[in-house]
C-alpha cells in the first residue's frame, strides 16, 4: 500500500513539473535571468505549490499521526550553519548552470535528451559522494 | 537562450499538483517530499531503508511525461543544453549541494517552507540567489 501511494505521488509530481513547465531547463533558467529573458513562471509553481502543501499539511498533522505509519517522520535538523549556507549555495550555482534539480531531471529521463542523462550520472555522483563521505566521518 | 512564455495559470495548475503530491507523502506516509532525499535513498549507503517506496516514487516521476505524451497526445517541450561539460558540472554541483545542505527545490523550497522552517528558508534565499547570479554570469557576463 505505501509503495502503491508512492508511486502515485510521484507521478502527480512529475505531471506537476510537466503541466508547470518545469521539466524544461529553458524555463527555469529564464526565471533566474531577471535582467534577461524573465519568465516568472516558477514563482507560480513554488507559490501554489507551497499554499496547497501548507494548508493540506496542516489537516494531515491534525490526523496526529499518518495513515499508514505510526507516526510522522520530519527533518530533525534545525541548524543554520556553514554546511546549508554553502550546500545551499553550490546547489543555486549548479541549478543556475544546467536549468534543472532532481525533480525535474529525473522527470525529464525518458524524454532522453543527452545533457538530461550527463546531468542525472552527475548528480547520483555527487549525492552518492557526500553520502559515503559523510557516513565515514 | 530560448524564450519561453509566461504561463501563470499552468504553472500555478502544476505547482498545485506538486503541492497534492507533498500532502499526500505526509498524510499516508508522514513524509517529507524531498526529491534529494527520496532518491539519496536509492544510493548507498542503506542506512534507513525504504528502497522500495524510493523506488516508487522515482518510477511514477520518470512515467509522468509518458503519461502526459499519451493523454494530450503533444510532446513535452524541452530544451535542454548540449554543452555536456556545463550539465556535468550543474548535475555534480546540485547533487553535492543538496546531500551537504539536506534538501533541494522541494525539500526545502516546498516542504520547508510549508512547515515554516527557519533552515529551508535560509536554504531556499540562498540556491535562489546563486541561481539568479549564476545566470546573470552566465548570460550576461561570459556569453554576452
Amino acid at each position: 500500500m505505501s509503495i502503491f501511494v508512492h508511486a502515485i505521488a510521484g507521478l502527480i509530481f512529475g505531471i506537476g513539473l510537466v503541466i508547470s513547465g518545469m521539466a524544461n531547463p529553458a524555463k527555469v533558467q529564464n526565471f533566474l535571468d531577471i535582467a534577461g529573458l524573465w519568465d516568472p513562471s516558477l514563482a507560480f509553481v513554488m507559490g501554489a505549490a507551497v499554499i496547497v502543501t501548507f494548508l493540506g499539511y496542516r489537516l494531515a498533522f491534525a490526523r496526529g499521526a499518518p495513515v499508514l505509519e505510526d507516526k510522522f517522520h520530519l527533518p530533525t535538523a534545525t541548524a543554520i550553519d556553514a554546511r546549508l549556507v554553502i550546500g545551499a549555495g553550490l546547489f543555486g550555482i549548479g541549478w543556475g548552470l544546467a536549468g534543472y534539480c532532481p525533480g525535474p531531471a529525473l522527470t525529464a529521463l525518458s524524454l532522453l535528451a543527452p545533457g538530461t542523462l550527463v546531468f542525472l550520472v552527475a548528480m547520483l555522483a555527487g549525492l552518492a559522494a557526500v553520502r559515503l563521505l559523510g557516513s565515514r566521518a | 537562450m530560448v524564450a519561453t512564455e509566461f504561463t501563470p495559470a499552468a504553472s500555478a495548475i502544476g505547482g498545485a499538483l506538486i503541492g497534492v503530491a507533498a500532502v499526500l507523502l505526509m498524510l499516508f506516509g508522514g513524509r517529507i517530499a524531498g526529491i534529494s532525499g527520496i532518491v539519496g535513498r536509492l544510493l548507498p549507503p542503506y542506512r534507513d531503508g525504504g528502497v522500495a517506496r524510493a523506488a516508487a516514487f522515482v518510477l511514477g516521476l520518470i512515467t509522468a511525461p509518458i503519461l502526459y505524451t499519451w493523454v494530450t497526445q503533444s510532446p513535452v517541450a524541452q530544451t535542454v543544453s548540449d554543452n555536456m561539460v556545463l550539465m556535468a558540472a550543474g548535475g555534480l554541483l546540485v547533487g553535492v549541494g543538496a546531500a551537504l545542505s539536506g534538501g533541494c527545490t522541494s525539500g526545502h523550497g516546498v516542504c520547508g517552507l510549508s512547515r515554516l522552517s527557519p533552515r529551508s528558508l535560509v536554504a531556499t534565499l540562498t540556491f535562489m540567489a546563486t541561481g539568479f547570479a549564476t545566470v546573470f554570469v552566465l548570460r550576461h557576463v561570459i556569453g554576452g
